[in-house]
């Protein structure tokens, strides 16, 4: 814990050195490429994109600065997904709310029971649930599309308030209430803790079987959350939906600074990856470059944020 | 929870050290066969070993990365990239011997760029592969635009329906690669590593032996062996999509922990590998003729695995 702190000035200035300039640069190269690029229009759709993928990423985050890892969030938000529009798309919101935050407190709770109880490795356990949760997902929705919700349940992805669009001013929320539980509530000091040394953690007091299993629930709760504001954007749900974002979701933590070790990261810095992301992706469309793509910038774009950051890790250390 | 571990406990360690793929084995094989006349008939146990084949050749290289406390979720992807390279070779330029190398070059590639990262950069396994997976997978559907390469040369067949000696050939090659693979394991200075770097890598290291070049080596010959069974399954569809292969990897790492070897300590070997991909494959095939589709497959494979992991943690508890 001691060390984590003490590494932490380097690493942060690294972290937002190199983000900065990838921003700049990456702001810079589009400008001059498309003259679209820097419109306001252009810039709500940029600042929309961020905020759908900071929702995906937000729970992982927490995950990660434990030292462990969620695979199945792009999995459990499809599978809340479905079962949230089939309830939604007959006019019973309420209970589709309920039932996506439901899916994905039952997903995350089984997932940190895993981990934390029985001891299986993150990564396997939740990968085996990454399975479960899609393979539920189609035999749920058995091939079918479910479109077509309720206009104010769609508002809360479509939508906007005073001409900001409202996934932005849930985006936004979320942050301040997850970076203040973070750095000002005992369950945030102790993901740190846990993430810097989780046998320390424990013998300093902390529950920490107790605390990860939290923080699995959380990061499911998040996804079924997610879940309710991707489909209230797209308006449409199938057992497809959220198999691709798990790369996204991985990226934009990777991107923020958030260490894959633990201990030393935050949610402002995926805020930020987020919004890197949402530059890459929207630039890729600006430059004419297929979709088809995106699945390979988004897996480069991992292997280099984290390759980055372990070899200046070593370098100082 | 403990009140559970220790009522498992006593049981558990009366039975003798088999892999516990060994008893999902037999208990698959007397339910489907009591549930389903067709399941012990002879061409169905056929199809079994056919379809059992190329997961069983995916499943030698993860268990070899999974020894050395690593992970490959990119095997799959690379299956389904190496297939499409080698129909599009095949079919553009009609030549078998280019095609075949071309594919194996490619499994080959994302092989060492999977060690390399992990052994020279120090990146964690699951988030190298998983990066390599959504990469291999963008270029497998770019060069095909997400749609099937068809079109192949009746020759193609061969490898899924050719028998040599009486024996079928995707069998044949896959007796022929655990052979190697038992005797690279079990015979060679490159086994002996495997299990010595998933057991201690830092006496290995400190012994002077190269550990991250064995590493890469581990990885490479993941890769190819996943080149291999992408023969076997394009000639099984006659045809090759770029998604083929995902979710083999899942069914490969489900395939070797049922198997008894552990992300832990090098603890494990190829005949438990062996058992647990039939075991995968039995379980799919069985729920195909019971009729449930294969929807509820994912899930219930899902579920096995992580309740095979669940008991081998709970099991190794003192």
């Amino acid at each position: 814990m001691i060390a984590a702190v003490q590494r932490l000035p380097a690493e942060v200035l690294f972290v937002v050195f190199t983000r900065t300039a990838f921003v700049a640069a990456l702001v810079v190269l589009l400008a001059v490429a498309s003259p679209h690029f820097l419109t306001t229009d252009n810039m709500i759709i940029v600042l929309r994109q961020a905020a759908l993928q900071f929702l995906m990423a937000a729970g992982l985050t927490l995950v990660v600065l434990t030292g462990g890892i969620d695979l199945s969030v792009g999995a459990i938000l499809g599978l809340a997904a479905c079962v949230a529009a089939a309830l939604i798309a007959n006019g019973l919101v309420v209970l589709g709310v309920l039932a996506a935050l439901g899916v994905g407190l039952a997903c995350g709770l089984v997932n940190g029971a895993l981990v934390a109880w029985v001891g299986i490795p993150a990564f396997i356990a939740t990968y085996g649930m990454l399975w479960v949760a899609h393979g539920l997902g189609y035999v749920f929705m058995k091939g079918e599309v479910i479109h077509g919700f309720p206009a104010g349940f769609r508002a809360i992805g479509a939508g906007f308030l005073g001409g900001i669009p409202v996934p932005v001013l849930v985006g936004a929320v979320l942050l301040l209430v997850l970076h203040v539980v973070l750095h000002f509530t005992r369950f945030g000091r102790a993901l740190y803790a846990i993430g810097g040394n989780p046998v320390a953690a424990r013998l300093t007091g902390i529950r920490t079987r107790r605390v990860l299993v939290g923080v699995y629930a959380l990061s499911g709760v998040l996804a079924g959350f997610a879940a309710l504001v991707v489909i209230a954007r797209t308006n449409a749900a199938d057992s497809g939906t959220g198999e691709e974002l798990l790369l996204t979701a991985i990226a934009a933590v990777c991107l923020g600074g958030t260490s894959l070790f633990g201990g030393v990261g935050g949610i402002v810095g995926t805020a930020i990856g987020s919004l890197i992301l949402a530059l890459v992706v929207n630039g890729m469309n600006m430059l004419g470059i297929a979709t088809l793509w995106q699945a390979f910038a988004m897996g480069a774009i991992v292997i280099l944020a984290v390759l980055a950051d372990v070899s200046f890790k070593r370098r100082s250390s | 929870m403990s009140a559970v571990v220790r009522a498992l406990r006593p049981p558990l360690g009366v039975l003798p050290e088999l892999p516990g793929a060994a008893y999902l084995l037999a208990l698959l094989a007397a339910g489907f066969s009591l549930a389903s006349p067709d399941f012990l008939s002879p061409r169905n146990l056929g199809n079994v070993g056919l379809q059992a084949a190329a997961l069983i050749i995916v499943s030698l290289g993860m268990t070899l990365v999974i020894l050395t406390e690593g992970i490959d979720l990119s095997l799959g992807a690379v299956l389904g990239l190496c297939g499409v390279v080698f129909s599009l070779l095949l079919v553009s330029q009609g030549s078998l011997p280019l095609a075949l190398g071309a594919a194996l070059l490619i499994g080959l590639a994302a092989g060492c760029a999977n060690g390399g990262l992990v052994a020279y950069a120090g990146m964690p396994p699951f988030i190298v592969t998983l990066g390599v997976y959504g990469m291999a997978q963008s270029i497998a559907m770019v060069l095909t635009g997400g749609n099937s390469v068809t079109g192949l040369p009746e020759s193609v067949r061969w490898f899924n329906e050719g028998v040599w000696l009486g024996v079928p050939v995707p069998i044949l090659a896959m007796a022929a690669l655990f052979a190697l693979t038992w005797v690279l394991l079990y015979r060679t200075r490159f086994g002996r590593y495997v299990f010595a770097i998933g057991g201690n890598r830092r006496a290995l290291e400190l012994a002077g032996v190269p550990v991250r070049a064995w590493l890469v080596a581990i990885y490479a010959y993941a890769g190819l062996l996943a080149a291999a069974a992408s023969f076997i399954m394009t000639a099984r569809m006659n045809a090759a999509h770029p998604t083929i292969g995902i979710g083999l990897e899942f069914d490969a790492i489900a395939a070797v922990i049922l198997g008894g070897t552990s992300f832990e300590k090098g603890r494990g070997g190829l005949w438990g590998t062996l058992v647990g991909a039939l075991a995968v494959a039995v379980l799919r095939n069985g729920l195909n003729l019971i009729g449930l589709s294969t929807e509820w497959q994912v899930a219930v494979v899902g579920l096995v695995i992580v309740g095979a992991v669940a008991l081998d943690a709970l099991r190794g508890r003192t």
